[in-house]
């Protein structure tokens, strides 16, 4: 399928900082498209020169085949829904959602049936009468949203829309906002720096840093094979362990020296030969933990640790174990409690494992991207060390 | 535990301090006598004189003129330099801007008076109504342009955005949106304007010419010619007017929020 909207080699500058930096990307019809990236990291200035609101200084934005780079915010059919939702406060919830078709100067007819569609869409026809600030937050969202879908737009920019609701809240609203794009079936574009948004809404997720688009793809595969130490850290946890490839195993897997442990098995998708140095990146649930040593397996890497740190959170626990040096961070699900079952304490010896295949390899490494990772609590006493090795 | 009748004692004494005065020239208004030498008996002698005095209408008047026409000419001027103000405060040129509009209410208004009085006689205009509407819009453009602007300081840029989102042109913007959320500030300004005008001597009485007296000269030139008990009367209706339209702003102001 063709791209609908389309940033071409689009860059932005502000004073100092290059907030868009040559970015091209293609987003599909229908699809539920989101820009991830923490703040400043270019993601809402893209929204941005999608609406109009600001222009690229290099740069195209195509929308459905013709080139709407200079035009006016007024002149696109694109809305944006507001992350101060920017409701008319002066006017009601039934004259907010007109607002779109009474500038356009459509008929009254035509303006009633379509305000009332709309406050049908969002369930709220008791309360067209009341004034943005008698209105929840999530009553607010509502209307922006419907606000912006009455004209029709080919697509819908969402500027970080549930960051001022709490957490009950948002997630009804992430559920509302699916359903809406279900019904309506028109492009969304989601600007967001929350990871489980981007992940439950999206088809795909572009994940951006400094200005620039550092991965693009599905939900899942942003999350299992993360091509940039950036994306491994920025999304869930991760731990960052830098090896050598020692030899090739069944030819689909590699055997990596990391530390003095030799020959972890590795998935080898990026064609990785021996003598090359990688970076590896595991999943804390990904990897396992007992007190009891497991059983060999095929493709299996069991390695002895020490537990140095423990974060009891409910439906799991954390732990960071220490083994050959590193700090290594595992997350264990509590889906069975033996009352005889002697629980891991602080500085037990334990075993940890994982699979071959859970463990990936990056293409590009950068040391910064550690602190994103979450460090365990400090001990009082010891040193701030924060180029430490997990 | 009993409170403390201080803050009362206080509170009233201050209001008493404030408005006994005001009381005074009431209570005189409607005093027979004619020295304020003590109550001689009720009456509205002095309200009826005052239709018979035609300088004063005619002063009232060149007031009511001046102050409406200052006030609407301020108040489009004083806007947009709000605006203007508002939209660019991080530029050098508005920084500067701001230092031009904000002086005029600290000046003394003597120098001002003086000041504009020079400039007219250099220019050769003739002073009059005209000159006393000139020189009113110059310090009503700073009142207005500080109360639009602390009206606009507390209105999400994102709204103006919001509309120009959903199709309206500038025109569209500004008229369905911009006014309608500015209007409490525009009447505040506009008030504050019209007050400020209606009641201003200093400035008045340096660019004031032959046959342009306004109500406040006028008032002055009876206190030391003619007949305090008429100003009493005068200053009573004054004082009823200006309470209407403060109460009635104020209400409207309310009902905007």
């Amino acid at each position: 399928m063709s791209e609908f909207l389309e940033f071409r080699n689009v860059s932005k500058r502000f004073g100092a900082i290059q907030a868009v930096d040559g970015v091209s990307l293609g987003i599909k019809k229908g699809e539920f498209f989101s820009l991830l990236g923490p703040s400043g990291c270019g993601k809402t200035t893209m929204l941005r020169l999608a609406a109009g609101f600001e222009y690229p200084d290099t740069g195209q934005v195509i929308l459905d085949g013709a080139d709407i780079t200079d035009l006016s915010p007024n002149k696109r059919k694109v809305n944006t829904i507001f992350q101060s939702y920017a409701l008319f406060p002066h006017l009601n919830v039934w004259e907010n959602i007109a607002f779109g078709l009474r500038v356009a100067k459509r008929s009254k007819r035509d303006i009633e049936t379509e305000v009332e569609a709309m406050l049908r869409l969002i369930r709220m026809g008791d309360q067209a009468g009341k004034k943005p600030d008698q209105l929840s937050g999530g009553q607010k969202q509502r209307v922006a949203i419907a606000r912006a879908l009455i004209n029709k737009p080919q697509v819908l920019l969402l500027d970080e829309p549930l960051a001022a609701l709490d957490l009950k809240l948002r997630q009804r609203m992430l559920i509302e906002l699916d359903m809406i794009h279900d019904q309506v079936g028109i492009t969304f574009l989601y600007v967001t720096h929350d990871q489980g948004e981007a992940m439950s809404l999206s088809d795909r997720i572009a994940v951006m840093d400094s200005g620039r688009i550092e991965q693009v793809g599905s939900p899942a595969e942003i999350y299992e094979t993360p091509r940039t130490s950036f994306v491994a850290a920025f999304i869930g946890d991760t731990n960052f362990l830098e090896g050598e490839v020692t030899g090739l195993v069944e030819s689909e897997y590699c055997q990596v020296k990391i530390a003095d442990i030799p020959g972890v098995i590795c998935f080898n998708d990026k064609s990785m030969k021996p003598g090359n140095p990688v970076y590896l990146s595991i999943r804390p649930e990904k990897i396992h933990i007992s007190r009891d040593r497991p059983e060999e397996s095929r493709l299996r890497n069991i390695v002895p640790a020490v537990v140095e740190d423990m974060i009891y959170l409910g439906s799991t626990t954390k732990y960071w174990v220490r083994t050959h040096g590193l700090r290594v961070q595992v997350l264990r699900q509590h889906f069975r409690f033996f009352l005889d079952e002697k629980p891991i304490r602080w500085n037990d010896d334990v075993w940890i494992w994982w699979h071959g295949d859970d463990g990936f390899m990056l293409d590009r490494y950068r040391a910064v991207d550690e602190h994103l990772v979450a460090l365990p609590p400090r001990k009082v006493g010891e040193p701030e060390d924060n180029n430490e090795k997990p | 535990m009993r409170r403390s009748r201080f803050p009362f004692i206080v509170t009233m004494a201050v209001l008493f301090f404030f408005y006994l005065p005001i009381i005074i020239l009431i209570v005189n208004s409607f005093n027979a006598s004619r020295f304020e030498s003590g109550w001689q008996g009720f009456s509205l002698m002095w309200y009826k004189r005052l239709f018979h005095e035609p300088e004063i209408w005619r002063a009232a008047r060149n007031s009511l003129l001046i102050a409406a026409a200052a006030t609407a000419v301020s108040l489009v001027i004083g806007t947009t330099a709000a605006i203007a103000l508002h939209r660019f405060a991080r530029s050098r040129l508005q920084r500067f801007h701001f230092g031009l509009v904000y002086t005029p209410l600290v000046v003394p208004e003597i120098l001002m008076g003086i000041s504009l009085l020079m400039l007219f006689v250099t220019a050769g205009v003739e002073l009059g109504l005209f000159t006393i509407f000139l020189a009113h819009v110059t310090f009503c453009i700073s009142f207005v342009a500080m109360t639009v602007l602390a009206r606009l300081q507390d209105f999400d840029e994102s709204i103006v955005e919001a509309a120009q989102d959903l199709g309206a042109g500038w025109w569209a913007t500004t008229r369905r949106v911009l006014l309608p959320m500015l209007l409490p500030g525009l009447i505040a300004g506009g008030l504050l304007a019209f007050t400020l005008s209606i009641d201003d001597f200093v400035i008045t009485f340096f660019v004031a010419g032959p046959g342009s007296t306004t109500l406040p000269i006028r008032v002055y030139s009876m206190i030391k010619y003619g007949s305090p008990p008429l100003i009493n009367a005068l200053s009573t209706i004054l004082l009823v007017l200006t309470f209407t339209a403060v109460a009635a702003s104020q209400r409207l102001s309310r009902s905007r929020h």
